[in-house]
């Protein structure tokens, strides 16, 4: 899943700090999952504002929502006759949700209330570790499941550098070394074969905004205004 | 002949190649390169121009290779895949070879977290394999990465780096046959202290028939003291210090540590001249370079052979 953390109050503070009327929009997929979005994160962010504001004397006038999803235009729909009365919004929701609900409503400032982070694995509830970059040319079939471009701090897709150490990656000895555990897998498997020879240069995929049309649909003609 | 270099002739006329190591300076000041350059004149056969070596940003390893050769030392030039993308690469190997220099070593690079813009974005566009293909690609076959053809090949003989002693060790000779199919034509090890392990790794390698492919030249980087010594074991990834060495180093007085690390080089020296597989020894005096002289002369490495 997509995870996310919550932004520094004081930076959420500062992004608001000229509105008097804001709306605090969660999503109730990824984000909540991770405890950064959900219902519950709106409450309790719209509480922290209103007292903190109250303290400054300059009181805010909060309300919230939490759709199903931000990224999805039908759940957003559900904000299209409630968002005029307020003077900026706040997402909760992912980079994807947030830059959709600002496309929804263009006149109206759009804060991010979170740090997208990654997409990630759940190891236990509150602890989540990012496994893909979404590089769009997967090579895992080749590494044992286990991903260079994400877990390999360099990203080499013909390692171990000559940084492994006991292990572990050079930069921390918390961080198990990719291409160690690869290794490790793939001799299990039997199929070091894999990676005896040269991966060549990655062509990237992720250096332009990807459009992803499956087989047999196609991008509908565009909308009548 | 590659690219005819003066490594190059020394190595394929047999001879047994030192080769020396120049850190540039943190700022602009030539004179300090020239410094340390005067140094190592005449006492090794190559000396390798470090690229922001362990992420801390530095001259540029092309500017100061420049320098070494208007002092009439011949630079390896050292270049390291954090840095830059497949254009930059190709552009400074292009505009490497137009200044004459001859010797490159390909690398991946210390992860910026260890330098002194650790929130740095590595680039990684390609790896330290991938760059020994490119240069063989760009020199053999006359192609830029992309394809097309370059006009005017770059005049280059490749180097890498390999690290018998970082994990997984029995992959690691895998690793070096990967470098010698890409196209490498020298190698330079990392630091060596723990010698059975690098016995063995060059017995892996002559059973594999690399040693007859690729020239290797032994790591050395005598201990200034036990302190760095300490360091070493504790603190650089995938640095192999073996006890015997700190107990050595122990056993001197604090005074003549420095001479301990020397004399123990020296052993090493000694005997990786009669290894079978070891082409020449690669001296890394870090920040030491004004003791490469009585180095050199006390392993017997004078004077380097005119080719």
């Amino acid at each position: 899943m997509i995870v996310a953390k919550r932004k520094p109050f004081d930076e959420i503070m500062d992004l608001i700090k000229d509105h008097k009327k804001v709306l605090v929009v969660g999503c109730g997929t990824c984000v909540a999952v991770c405890l950064a979005g959900g219902e519950k994160e709106v409450a309790v962010l719209a509480t922290e504002l209103d007292m903190a504001r109250k303290l400054k004397n300059n009181p805010l006038e909060l309300e919230s929502a939490t759709l199903e999803r931000q990224c999805d235009r039908e759940y957003l729909a559900q904000l299209d006759n409630r968002v005029g009365e307020f003077d900026a919004l706040i997402s909760l929701a992912c980079g994807v949700g947030i830059q959709f609900l600002a496309e929804r409503f263009p006149n109206k400032p759009v804060y991010p209330g979170v740090d997208t982070c990654g997409l990630a694995v759940n190891q236990d509830v509150g602890w989540y570790e990012e496994r893909c970059r979404s590089c769009g040319r997967c090579v895992l079939g080749m590494t044992g499941g286990i991903c260079p471009v994400t877990m390999c701090a360099k990203g080499l897709y013909n390692g171990p550098c000559g940084g492994t150490n006991k292990g572990n990656c050079e930069i921390s000895a918390d961080q198990p070394c990719a291409w160690n555990a690869i290794y490790d897998r793939l001799k299990a498997q039997g199929r070091l074969d894999c990676i005896l020879e040269l991966t060549l240069p990655q062509e990237w995929k992720d250096t332009t905004p990807r459009t992803l049309i499956q087989p047999g649909y196609k991008k509908p003609e565009k909308a009548k205004a | 002949m590659k690219s005819g270099s003066n490594l190059e002739k020394v190595l394929r006329a047999g001879h047994f190649a030192f080769t020396g190591e120049l850190g540039p300076p943190r700022g602009a000041h030539a004179e300090e390169v020239r410094k340390k350059a005067a140094h190592l004149k005449e006492k090794v056969d190559s000396v390798n121009i470090t690229d922001n070596q362990t992420a801390v940003v530095r001259m540029a390893s092309w500017a100061a290779s420049l320098l070494l050769i208007q002092e009439g030392l011949e630079p390896n030039y050292q270049m390291v895949c954090r840095d830059r993308n497949r254009l930059a690469m190709q552009a400074d190997i292009l505009g490497a070879s137009a200044l004459g220099i001859r010797n490159m070593l390909c690398l991946s690079g210390d992860h910026c977290q260890f330098g002194d813009h650790p929130t740095a974005k590595g680039v990684f566009d390609i790896d330290s394999m991938q760059l020994i293909s490119m240069v063989r690609q760009m020199r053999d076959d006359g192609k830029f990465l992309g394809g097309t053809e370059v006009d005017g090949k770059p005049q280059i003989f490749i180097g890498a780096a390999a690290n018998p002693f970082a994990d997984p060790f029995e992959w690691r000779v895998h690793r070096l046959a990967k470098k010698v199919a890409a196209g490498v034509d020298f190698i330079q090890t990392q630091c060596i202290y723990n010698m059975p392990k690098f016995r063995e790794f060059i017995r892996q390698a002559n059973d594999m028939g690399l040693t007859e492919k690729v020239f290797i030249l032994a790591g050395i980087t005598p201990m200034k003291s036990l302190g760095m010594a300490k360091y070493m074991k504790a603190k650089v990834p995938g640095m192999d210090v073996p006890d015997e060495i700190i107990t050595r180093l122990q056993g001197a007085a604090r005074d003549k540590q420095a001479e301990e690390g020397i004399k123990i080089a020296l052993e090493q020296i000694a005997e990786l001249k009669e290894m079978k597989g070891v082409a020449g020894v690669h001296l890394m005096a870090i920040e030491w370079e004004h003791r490469v002289p009585e180095i050199a002369e006390r392993a017997g490495m004078l004077p380097r052979p005119k080719v």
